[in-house]
């Protein structure tokens, strides 16, 4: 499960849409419970695909490197990457596939003709036949930030006994 | 010398941040590493053997694609650093 917040959401369809027809790409900030993730953060970043913009995204191992370092100055982990599909449905191409990492969120942005449509995110099977999609929560509020809890109690039971569980743990 | 697994293969690597092995060259350390990892393998090797184009290993600070790719020597206290690209369409 990837919870995911109204804001944060609506930042990665932002992005596509402004790239739009050109596909965006960033960096997906957060953190990782081994059961569920978080985002609490979006990197964006420059596609360098500049030959084939409209079908094509590229993040190189510098942009990698920048944005494991922004994701932990804010004591967070690049727990994925989003990119856009424009004029193309939330769903994984078989050249994601051939170019995907295991572990990771990908969360995929459609955007028709301008307008941002289905936002989705998916995890490369370990045996890289194809991806799963991984459920998605958009929430209107807080996150955990720092081992914190800031949602309120009460404003999703299934989370709030989950975070519960994890502060627990710790 | 030690290896750096980057975080979405530590899953296949015992968990581990980095492993240390004694070898030569590059490709004697990935070597190494995937026979001791075995799951690794597909995903930092195509289906014919060769290092996939999105995967990117330095020594220290420098590209082996600018050294002698898989035959770059290594020695004691270098560091290999498998750094993804992340790309699709
Ligand atoms: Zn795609």
């Amino acid at each position: 499960m990837l919870y995911l917040s109204d804001e944060l959401a609506v930042r990665i369809r932002t992005h596509a849409a402004e790239s739009y027809p050109h596909e965006c790409c960033g960096a997906v900030l957060g953190s990782d419970s081994g059961s569920w993730r978080e985002v609490l953060d979006l990197f964006p970043l420059v596609n360098r695909r500049d030959d084939s913009p409209r079908n094509r995204f590229v993040i190189t191992p510098e942009d990698f490197r920048a944005a494991e370092q922004t994701a932990r100055k804010g004591g967070l982990e690049v727990i994925g990457w989003y990119h856009s599909h424009p004029d193309h449905p939330a769903r994984p191409s078989e050249y994601d596939r051939e170019h995907a990492w295991p572990w990771y969120s990908y969360v995929i942005a459609s955007v028709m003709q301008h307008l941002p449509k289905d936002m989705k995110s998916w995890r490369l099977k370990d045996d890289r036949t194809e991806f799963d999609e991984e459920e998605m929560e958009i929430t209107p509020f807080g996150t955990i930030n720092g081992g914190r809890v800031n949602a309120g109690e009460g404003d999703h039971p299934d989370r709030a006994s989950a975070l519960r569980g994890q502060a627990r743990k710790r | 010398m030690k290896v750096i697994i980057p975080t979405a293969l530590r899953p296949y690597a015992g968990k581990q941040e980095s492993v240390s092995f004694d070898a030569r060259t590059v490709g004697e350390a990935l070597s190494r590493l995937t026979t001791q990892y075995a799951e690794l393998r597909k995903h930092l090797y195509t289906d014919d053997g060769k290092i996939r184009s999105f995967v990117n290993v330095y020594v220290n600070d420098d590209d082996i694609r600018y050294l002698q790719k898989e035959n770059t020597q290594i020695k004691d206290g270098d560091t290999i650093s498998i750094v993804p690209s992340i790309a699709g369409g």
